[in-house]
């Protein structure tokens, strides 16, 4: 209550205290405060369809990654010539001991799809990750100090965006050597520039609304201004770019994987394995439909969950 | 029979907090011709009763009414299409508050206004045209014929809004709703459109709503008034009547927090706290706890309407007891300049921004400050005026030094602002800002944002600087509990209050206020302006208000400087300069300001 009061006039002796505690029952505000920004994106949250999908997609997945090893029922590299090709459980001829059958080279399906979550999520996380890093970097920049250091930025963009990403990502793959790790680097390399739009576009704005300027009028140094004032109002923005590129990130995966110079086998990948399904595809079709339910389902996950994450801290909240 | 009736309507907001109960029980009549003023604060309803009536409700509300009838016919069952064909229009027009985004960007004048008549086959091209270059005309631009041919960016604020006018006369409506159609102007311009309405109005024997905040355009505009807040229409009558002689205590404690242009300075009587949401259809007086007259009675009912049908409002208090708490507020010291000392100095200080069009366009240059010498004295509140564009914005820019001069000099304490560390320089001068929800970092606490600038100095550890925010949250009576509160909690005036700790936490010498209140409701002004005074007087600070506002130059500067097309024309002692202008410029400004007469008869009238 005392919010209401908060002039000299409050100490005012004429005014009883009955009418306060009455008031109060029917105005919730101000004497209750209004729900802080955390808690009112919680409240969204729990009604949003998509993000909660997305949401139980993406922690399935994580967790499958996390417990490979406990869950896979087989060893994904072990090969078996006698069980070769075997088809999935439920259709004519499925062995109980392979739930989804086996490959060309007798591995266990089931099992390679679960070791094979753990590339795809290292690669989309660490690829989108590296991408974050750089574009957010030059998109502050470019937003907050403008002039030429905007234009050069622009300029980088532009040159980004002119070239053939998978192309120059395949030749330089082939260059370097294909590995887990060079796969992750050169995906993140190639996929800054949604991040660099967004947060170059938001840091313009937000650098010229008052706080700003108070700040600097206390003396704030620019990489002061940008860490404590600019970055945590980007936050939302990034994360939900970050969903987004995750899921683009793995497809660039599978793509270079498919196409032979990404992932390089015996390892598990979902793109490799559609890769190696594919010259059997018309008669054993489930060795490309699992993988690509798989690729499906975390693209799809990552996205529903980017998009809710948009709507619940919006200001204005659509859902 | 009355051209408009409205039987209590209520509207309501879906909001994810609840539904919120926007405006209750509102009735209101209105005859042909007649002009109606309805006032409140924002968050009263006002605008949202207009936007029922023309159907313009945001997609989240919800309205109910017993009757809405509009020359007999009852609006709430015309179906939609003929509700935009027969009404919208021709019956009821509306202009808006904001001239800078009501019209289209990429559609010339000449079509935006002749586009609905055409349409609906009122006129054709040709007669729409010559009536909507007559209207041009007619609301004041010069060269109407060819201006149909501009786009909007071509054309000023105020030309804007006399286009939107224009438009909205184009139909001949019978009503028309004016939302707040000046607040968005200079006050020059200001008096302009509202003289430009008041005779249209005679003109076309029109009737009129005029949605406002401000008592001092509706004194002056109006047969009658009807005052809301919460959403509650509290007191109605004859304009003259109802602001003369208010009767509910809310109409006159609004009077009470004008400021005026003129006579001794009183300390304004600021309401305390700040205008409800309601979320649950109130049981007691919606005003009770703001009322310095609440008693028990006041909540355990809603209160009833008293007076006749010229002048009621819906309060308890009988009129002697209005009469007995009417008091004249204490009269109060204006800031003296004390020493001759200069504090700040500004001599022969320009700033040219450079533009191009496109990469290789010609330069263009425009001087935003034009070889100005300021100096303000140790103590004191120089208030500096213009209007928009007239660089005073830029000039406190520099001051602060968020900008640099393209030549001349400040200097600070006779230190020049260029060679001080940014540090040197944030301990003696700090802002504060204009618009209170864009000068809060939104993902940052109260305790954090106060504590900031201390933190950036590097003084003391977390709980030395906590404290420190603590004190300054008492400095400007912010109750602690909102410490680890974020500023989408708080209303306008207590986001104020945060810029102005966060201001005075490092303990300057001197604040430049850049348009302080200009954002905030009267009642809430008048609380920020007590403080700013109070904080002034206190503190000894040195402070350069800039300001647009003649009564609040009036209300608290020692001195002001009047600045018009980057130059200084005018400077003076406050009262020498508020009665006695120099210039045709000043006096126009003055002339122009909207100012309540506080009647004193009519107050003797109420405490004989």
């Amino acid at each position: 209550m005392s919010l209401t009061r908060t002039t000299p006039a409050q100490t005012d002796p004429t005014q009883p205290l009955a009418a306060e505690s009455a008031a109060e029952a029917t105005q919730r505000t101000p004497e209750a405060l209004p729900p802080t920004p955390r808690r009112l994106a919680l409240t969204r949250a729990r009604g949003h369809g998509g993000l909660l999908i997305g949401g139980t997609i993406i922690a399935l997945l994580v967790l499958v990654a996390i417990f490979a090893p406990l869950l896979a029922p087989h060893d994904p590299f072990a090969q078996s010539l006698s069980a070769r090709m075997l088809p999935p459980v439920w259709a004519e001829g499925g062995n109980p001991e392979y739930l989804l059958g086996t490959d060309q080279n007798g591995r266990d399906y089931l099992s390679r799809l679960i070791y094979g979550a753990r590339i795809s999520l290292m690669i989309g996380l660490g690829a989108a990750c590296i991408g974050m890093v750089i574009g957010v970097t030059l998109g502050v920049i470019a937003g907050y100090f403008g002039g030429w250091i905007d234009h050069a930025v622009s300029f980088l963009l532009t040159a980004q965006l002119a070239l053939p990403g998978l192309l120059l990502a395949m030749a330089l793959v082939f260059i370097i050597g294909p590995s887990v790790w060079v796969v992750i680097c050169i995906v993140g390399v190639l996929h800054w520039t949604y991040y660099l739009v967004v947060t170059r576009a938001a840091t313009q704005r937000i650098r010229s609304l008052d706080f700003v300027a108070a700040a600097r009028a206390a003396g704030a140094s620019p990489g002061q201004v940008i860490r404590h004032e600019i970055l945590p109002n980007l936050v939302s923005a990034i994360i939900v770019i970050f969903t987004f590129e995750l899921g683009i990130a793995i497809l660039a995966e599978s793509s270079l994987s498919f196409l032979g110079v990404g992932i390089q086998p015996p390892m598990p990948s979902w793109g490799l394995m559609i890769a190696e399904g594919k010259q059997a595809m018309f008669y054993r079709p489930w060795l490309v439909v699992l993988p690509g339910l798989c690729l499906f389902a975390l693209v799809i996950g990552a996205n529903l969950l980017g998009d809710g994450l948009r709507d619940v801290t919006s200001p204005d909240g659509r859902n | 029979m009355p051209m408009l009736e409205i039987d209590n309507l209520s509207v309501s907001l879906d909001l994810p907090a609840g539904p919120l109960h926007a405006v209750r029980d509102v009735s209101l009549s209105l005859d042909r011709g007649e002009s109606l003023g309805i006032v409140g604060e924002s968050g009263s309803g006002k605008s949202m009763s207009a936007l029922a009536l023309m159907r313009l409700l945001p997609r989240r509300a919800g309205m109910t009414a017993d009757a809405m009838r509009f020359d007999g016919t009852e609006l709430t069952r015309v179906d939609e299409a003929t509700f935009a064909r027969d009404y919208l229009g021709p019956k009821l027009g509306m202009i808006f508050q904001e001239p800078m985004t009501s019209l289209n960007p990429v559609y010339r004048i000449g079509r935006q206004l002749t586009e609905a008549s055409v349409r609906s086959g009122k006129l054709s091209a040709s007669a729409a045209r010559e009536r909507a270059i007559e209207l041009l005309d007619r609301v004041g631009i010069p060269e109407p014929r060819a201006r149909m041919a501009q786009y909007p960016h071509q054309l000023s604020g105020g030309q804007r809004q006399r286009v939107m006018i224009a438009m909205a006369l184009m139909m001949e409506p019978d009503l028309l709703i004016a939302d707040e159609p000046t607040t968005a102007l200079d006050v020059t311009v200001q008096a302009q459109i509202m003289e430009l309405l008041a005779d249209l109005r005679r003109e076309m024997g029109m009737g009129m709503i005029l949605i406002t905040h401000d008592l001092a355009v509706v004194a002056r505009n109006v047969d009658r008034v009807a005052v809301m807040y919460g959403g509650e229409v509290v007191e109605s009558g004859a304009a003259a009547s109802v602001l003369r002689q208010p009767r509910h205590p809310y109409t006159r404690a609004l009077l009470g927090a004008i400021p005026r242009t003129d006579g001794p300075v009183r300390k304004l009587e600021a309401i305390p706290g700040t205008v409800p949401s309601l979320y649950a259809r109130p049981r007691s007086c919606v005003f009770a706890p703001r009322c310095a007259q609440a008693r028990p009675e006041c909540t355990a009912s809603r209160p009833p309407v008293q007076g006749d049908a010229d002048h009621w409002r819906r309060c308890v208090l009988a009129d002697a007891e209005l009469r007995a708490a009417q008091q004249a507020p204490e009269v109060i010291e204006r800031a003296r300049t004390g020493a001759a000392e200069t504090a700040l100095e500004a001599r022969g200080v320009s700033r040219v921004f450079q533009s191009r069009k496109g990469l290789f366009g010609p330069p263009h240059e425009i001087r935003a400050v034009d070889n100005v010498d300021l100096s303000v004295h140790r103590g004191e509140i120089l208030a500096l005026v213009g209007e928009s564009g007239s660089g005073k914005s830029t000039l406190a820019r520099m001051l602060l030094g968020l900008d640099a001069p393209t030549s001349g000099e400040i200097l600070l304490d006779g230190i020049p602002v260029s060679d001080m560390a940014p540090m040197d320089r944030a301990g003696r001068v700090q802002p504060i800002f204009q618009d209170p929800y864009s000068s809060l970092n939104p993902r940052r606490t109260l305790a954090e944002i106060i504590a900031r600038p201390l933190a950036l100095r590097g003084e003391g550890d977390a709980g030395a600087r906590r404290r420190k925010a603590r004190e300054m949250m008492e400095l400007v009576r912010l109750p602690d509990r909102l410490l680890h509160s974020y500023p989408s909690q708080l209303s306008g005036g207590q986001r104020q209050r945060v810029a102005i700790a966060r201001a005075l936490v490092t303990d300057p010498r001197m604040l430049v206020c850049d348009e302080p209140t200009s954002a905030l409701d009267v009642s809430v002004q008048a609380q920020i302006l007590n403080l700013l005074s109070e904080l002034q007087r206190d503190l000894g600070l040195t402070c350069l208000l800039i300001t647009h506002d003649m009564a609040v130059v009036h209300q608290i500067a020692t001195r002001v400087a009047v600045m018009l097309n980057g130059q200084l024309i005018e400077t003076g002692l406050a009262e020498d300069v508020l009665v006695r202008p120099q210039t045709t410029y000043t006096r126009r400004l003055l002339a122009a300001a909207p100012r309540f007469e506080h009647d004193e008869a009519a107050s003797e009238d109420m405490a004989p």
